[in-house]
This record gives structure tokens, sequence and C-alpha cells, in this order.
């Protein structure tokens, strides 16, 4: 008799799958968060390949603090041109240049917090009914507790006490006007699912993950990067070492770990071995015990 | 040490294994899956420091593991379990999702939203107590949703001296209940979460015991044989038109396979016109294939051009689901509104969506108890029944002990959007 069975890769594979394809036909606009970072990425390969060979039957957007790593910019535009992919560009500076949202000032300023009032506006704008992100469960507590479609009221709020219940495959995406939904095909992955899957899928990343000379500082137990935008304090000095992001967001807040892994077999075993989570090195989580879920309440990603 | 080719291999090679735990905070199940984490090493430091911090700022003596999966602010400040909660972690054999649902009377409705997606259930018993009414209440979810394997751990065995009748004793109690029930494969493992006896590591003080340790148990129960590969059911989830040059005239039908096995060439037949065809390839991104079965997302093209969209389903020619407009089932029920008898609801069913009304109440259930109750027709939140609803179209569906994803109903409230029913299709 033939034996069947997937394996985990395959198996969360097709849940993603699935969950991208009920988004395409329980929403009218949906878009997909595009932050250029590795589980975007896989987001974007997984929808082109839920709809093959038709194309991607939405948009994508990326949330543009304006302090980007170049070579994430680079990557990006790239990857919508070899696509055909369509790409909504939200700015930071936009917010802030209409008076919506003041910067933070001092040394760990940060636009991180300002995005979710950006994200919010640009949703009400382009009247997107869903958002699709890379978020997992695995990375933060309060995300151990989201929905795979997750509902939120007009002003963006998310209520983890009132989530609906997701009993077996279906997900019901019913809401009324205003309100929409954020959606997290990668729910069941973890940071080492989606490394296997890049490796196994050949799937192309930005240059950042792999090892490269770059200047950086040592601040609250992370190391920065540093940019124009960056102010160092009086102690803190900049200096070239050999390291690679772990994740790639904001470059104020993304910490890079000091690493010589030049290869997806390297990053997986580094990954294998590392004692830290993936988020140990970002300052936004760092600032209280539920800095995540405070933020997941107003309507970050 | 391995070397990277085949460490790389092994995690490319892992099984996926989802189990449930029930169990109230008294029983240690924080403690348990701490301990599943702590020791295969799927807590990582930051983690643990900040779990050693809050535990200090406490006043707790030891590190407390159950902080580890109290997620939201509010639990944390009250020490409970408020909603599912998904863990993760990994051995080299497989790779696994705990939801973590808690185990009170009010929260029955996570229990079952965490049993339905579950390969196995731990329920966990609290030696010094045996068995209560709660582990009936998770017996009998366990059974309703037809958890492939159950996994009866009983707990705080250093309490009880480690004491072999202690354990037989629950053992016997918990079969008497089981008798009464469906279950397909239960085990017992006698266990200590605190201090790590029989869960990844055999014990040292109940030689009497002979059985594998829980994360034996884990890696290695069979998971393949739970699916159903025998009736083919593809239910239409999003009909993929490219409307390119390339690809002028390409239906694929897309969707994840509830169960079966499809292969090219395969005779099938499309409810609920009933029409026939063949299946012409299997699709995926730059790609064919040979076969695809459940539960994997495929998308395949047919011989003929019929008309199909989402929320139709294909089957074998030869194997087709029942077609009905009144449908009885097994519910819990899940809003903090109670159900109206009489009333509309949608129903989800598969990618279908039609509308029911609430015909009868045909009894309900005393989980406590395991007594039906006939002349009470108010159902209200966590509340399980049997009822019957009339359909505004047929639904094609097989009963839900023999294919848990066409044997599957929800029913969403009209007014607030909200999923307020879980339906279990009885149809044997």
């Amino acid at each position: 008799m033939e034996k069947y069975a997937i394996k985990h890769l395959q198996e969360l594979e097709a849940e993603a799958i699935y969950v991208i394809r009920e988004v395409a036909a329980q929403f009218e606009r949906p878009v997909l968060l595009f932050s250029g970072g590795k589980d975007s990425i896989v987001m974007f390969y997984l929808a082109r390949k839920a709809f093959w060979p038709a194309k991607v039957p939405f948009p994508l957007m990326h949330i543009d603090t304006g302090h980007n790593f170049p070579e994430t910019l680079e990557f990006r535009d790239n990857l919508m041109n070899e696509t055909g992919a369509q790409l909504v560009v939200a700015l930071v500076q936009d917010t802030i240049d209409k008076g919506k949202v003041v910067e933070e000032k001092g040394y760990s300023a940060s636009r991180n917090m300002l995005q979710t009032v950006t994200l919010l506006d640009a949703i009400e704008e382009n009247k997107f009914d869903a958002a699709l992100g890379g978020g997992r469960r695995d990375e933060e507590k309060a995300r151990a507790k989201e929905r795979f479609f997750s509902h939120r009221d007009e002003f963006g709020q998310w209520d983890p006490k009132n989530q609906r219940p997701e009993l077996w495959q279906i997900f019901n995406g019913k809401k009324n006007m205003g309100e929409h939904f954020r959606v997290f095909p990668l729910s069941n992955w973890t940071e080492m699912d989606v490394w296997q899957y890049i490796y196994l899928e050949k799937i192309d990343i930005p240059k950042l993950y792999f090892t490269h000379e770059r200047e950086v500082f040592y601040r609250d137990g992370s190391w920065l990067a540093t940019a124009p935008f960056m102010k160092l304090r009086p102690n803190e000095k900049a200096e070239v070492r050999k390291v690679r992001c772990r994740t790639i967001g904001d470059v104020t807040n993304t910490g890079v770990t000091l690493s010589e892994a030049n290869t997806l077999e390297d990053i997986i075993q580094e990954v294998a071995a590392t004692r830290t989570t993936e988020r140990g090195g970002r300052a936004d989580d760092k600032r209280s015990e539920s800095a995540m879920e405070d933020r997941k309440r107003e309507g970050y990603f | 040490m391995e070397d990277i080719a085949t460490q790389s291999a092994g995690y490319l090679d892992m099984e996926l294994l989802r189990f449930t735990t029930a169990g109230s905070v008294d029983d240690g199940k924080s403690t348990l899956i701490g301990r599943l984490l702590f020791d295969s090493k799927a807590i990582f430091e930051d983690q643990m420091e900040a779990i050693e911090r809050a535990s200090l700022s406490k006043g707790e003596e030891n590190v407390n593991l159950a902080l580890l999966t109290d997620g939201l602010r509010s639990e944390r400040e009250q020490g409970i379990t408020i909603d599912v909660a998904y863990r993760y972690f990994a051995t080299p054999k497989r790779k696994f999702i705990i939801a973590d649902t808690p185990g009170h009377i009010q929260y029955t409705r996570n229990m079952v939203t965490g049993a339905s997606t579950a390969n196995a259930a731990i329920i966990l018993v609290d030696a010094r107590h045996g068995v209560l009414e709660q582990t009936r209440r998770h017996a009998y979810i366990a059974s309703l949703l037809q958890i492939p394997h159950v996994i009866v751990c009983i707990n705080k065995m250093d309490l009880e001296d480690y004491k072999e009748e202690v354990f037989e004793k629950i053992v016997k109690d918990f079969e008497a209940i089981s008798a009464k029930l469906s279950l397909i494969d239960v085990r017992f493992i006698p266990i200590s979460a605190l201090n790590g006896d029989n869960v990844v590591d055999r014990s040292v003080n109940m030689g009497w015991y002979q059985g594998p340790t829980l994360m034996y148990l884990l890696e290695h129960l069979p998971i393949t044989t739970d699916l159903n590969f025998s009736d083919q059911r593809l239910p239409v989830q999003y009909v993929i038109r490219p409307q390119s040059d390339e690809y002028h005239d390409y239906r694929g039908y897309a969707g994840r396979i509830a169960s079966g096995v499809f292969k090219p060439g395969d005779k099938v037949k499309v409810l609920p016109s009933g029409l026939t065809s063949t299946i012409k390839s299997i699709d995926t991104l730059g790609e064919s294939l040979d076969k695809a079965f459940a539960p994997q997302s495929i998308s395949l093209t047919l011989d003929d051009d019929i008309d199909i969209s989402r929320g139709d389903m294909i089957v074998g020619e030869e194997n087709a689901p029942k077609v009905a407009q009144e449908i009885t089932m097994k519910i819990c029920w899940l809003s903090e509104n109670p159900m109206v008898l009489g009333g509309k609801y949608t129903l989800r069913h598969t990618t279908k969506e039609i509308r029911c009304i609430i015909k009868d109440v045909n009894y309900k259930m005393d989980i406590n108890k395991l007594e039906k109750i006939h002349d009470d027709k108010q159902i209200s939140l966590n509340e399980i029944a049997e009822v019957t609803v009339k359909t505004t179209q047929p639904v094609f569906f097989d009963d839900y002990k023999r294919n848990r994803f066409t044997g599957n109903v929800v029913l969403i409230d009209e007014g607030t959007h909200n999923t307020v029913c879980a339906g279990m299709i009885v149809a044997e």
C-alpha cells in the first residue's frame, strides 16, 4: 500500500496557502503588508504559489518609516519588477508632516510607534478590508493568542478578550462597515520553519541576512547599526564588526547579531544553536513586559 | 556533533503533531507545558530571564514555569489562562503545536476550539483528587470532537508518594467514564510535572511503571493513519483564472483536500451539478504533481469545461458524500447570546456559506453526569446538545466521525457576525 504523509513544512505551507486563498475569496480589497523582511518575502512567495498561474489578486503595501537599510529598498524594488506585483508605499514622514503624530526625541527615538497611525490611515484611505501580515505566534506571548483572522474595530483596535473562536478550517471574515481584519497565514510557523522553508524552496532574501561588515554600536544589550538619523550617547562608540540581521525592521530598533553565517545552512545552524529569541534584539519589545500587547491593542501589525 | 547537511536534512524531515492540553490551573498544566518546553530546550535565555524577573518581583521562590504560557496582562495579574494560547517546540523527530486551553467550566468553548484541530489531547488529573467532574467534561469533549489520541497524565504523583495504587485507581475510574464515550485511543501515564518524572525523562521513583514517557508518546503516536485517504473530497475554495495570453482558457479549481487522494486521470463528480469529468492536471507554482492528498492545498484542472464556483465540491465519481437540506448535528454553543430555537443563522460548511433555521433541539447533554436531558430546549454558552437544522440549499457532507473536515459546521450570528456555534454532523 502506498504511504501518504506530508512533512511539517508542507503542512504549514498548505495551511498558509489555504488561509491566503480564503482571504482572496472572503474580502473585497485585501492587501499584503510587505516590509522587505524574510517573513513578508515568504508570505509573498506563498501568495504567488496560491494563485499560480494567475497573478496575486491583491496589492502589497510597505509602511515606510524612512529609516530603512538601503539594501531592503533595493531588494523590494527588484522583486516588484520581476514579479509585476503592485506596490503601495505609505510614508510615516507624511503622517508626521500632516501633524498627526509627533516624532520622538532623544537617543532611543524611534518611529516604530508612529507607524501604527500611518498603517491605519493607509488602510482607511485605500479602503482595504483585510491586511495580510507575516506575524507568527512564536514571536511574542501576546501574539501567541492571536487568531489567523484577527478582527479589528473601526479604530483598528484588537480586543484580545473578545476574539472569535476559530474551529477546524473555518475562518469567519464577516464584519461591519469600517471594520477590517488582520490575517496571519504564518501563525503556526516558528523562526526555524521560516528559515527551513526559505532553504527548501530556494527563496531569494536580502543580503543583510548574511554576514557582512557594518558600522555598529552597543546599546542596552544589543548591537545596533549606525545611520545618519541615529544619535550615539557620549559613552557609545561606533566600530566595524562582522554582523548579520536576524530580523529586518526599522534601523532604529533592529538589533544585529555578531555572526559569520554566510549561507542558509550556516543560518539554520546558528538559529538552532541560538539561545535568545528573534525579538530579543528588538528595543521596541523591551519597553515593558506588555509592550507588544499594548501596541497590538492600538492597531499595530 | 552532526555535520550541517545531516542536521538540515533532519529538520526537513519532521512530522507535525498538534495537541491540546486540558486541565485547570491547579492541575499543574502550565507547569507541564513549561516542563516540555524547558526540557526540549524550546525556552530561550531571554524568555527564561524574563520569567525569572517576573517570579522574583512576585516574591516567588522558584522560577514559575507557568508564567511562560500566560501571555496576556490580565492573565498574569490574575494567574489564570483566559484564552487558547499556542506554543511551539520541536524535537529531532517532530514539530509540536500545543493549543493550551483553560479548564474552567466557562471555557468549554475554548477547549472545543483547541480540540477541533488536534491530533492528540492531554488530559491532566491531579493524583490527590482523582477523576473529577471536569475530567469527565474533558473526556467528553475529546470524544465529541473525535480527537484521535487521548493521553491521561496523572500528575503530582510526588505528592502521593509515587504509589502505584493511586495510579491504578484513577485509571479504573477513567475507564468507567470512557466506556460510555467513543474515544478512539486512550493511554495513561503517571507523572510529576514539577519534578519532571516521566515527562521527558523516565522516573526513578516509579519503577512499577513500564510504559513510555510523555515525550516518547508524543514523538511516536501514529498520526498519518488518522487522516481519511479513502473518500475523495475537494471543497472548491477559489477559481483561478489567469486571463493572460499564455493561460487563456485556464481554469484552476483551488482548495485544500479534505480527504482522499487525487491523481490526473481520475474520474470525478462535481456537486451540486452532478456533472462528471476527468482530472487533467494538479498544479502548484511552476510544476505539476502526479498525486495530491489530504491535507494538501492544490489547484486542479479538468478535461471538460464545467461551471464550478466556490462552495462546490469535487468528489470521487463512485464515492459521493450525503446530500440533504435537513441535518442533525451535535453542537457546542459558543456565544453569550443563547441559541434561538426557530432562529436563522448563517451556516458555514467547508467553503460553502448558506442560511439555516434551527428546527429542533433533540436533547441537551449534561456533560458532568454524561446524561441526556430531553425536556430542556434552552441552549446557552458552553452547552452541548443535538439539534436539527434546515438549510436553504443542499449540503454535501459526511458523518463527523468518518470525516472531520466534511462533517463539521460553524454557525454565525447574522446580526453580530460572531461565530456562535460549532457543529458535528451525525449521519449514520
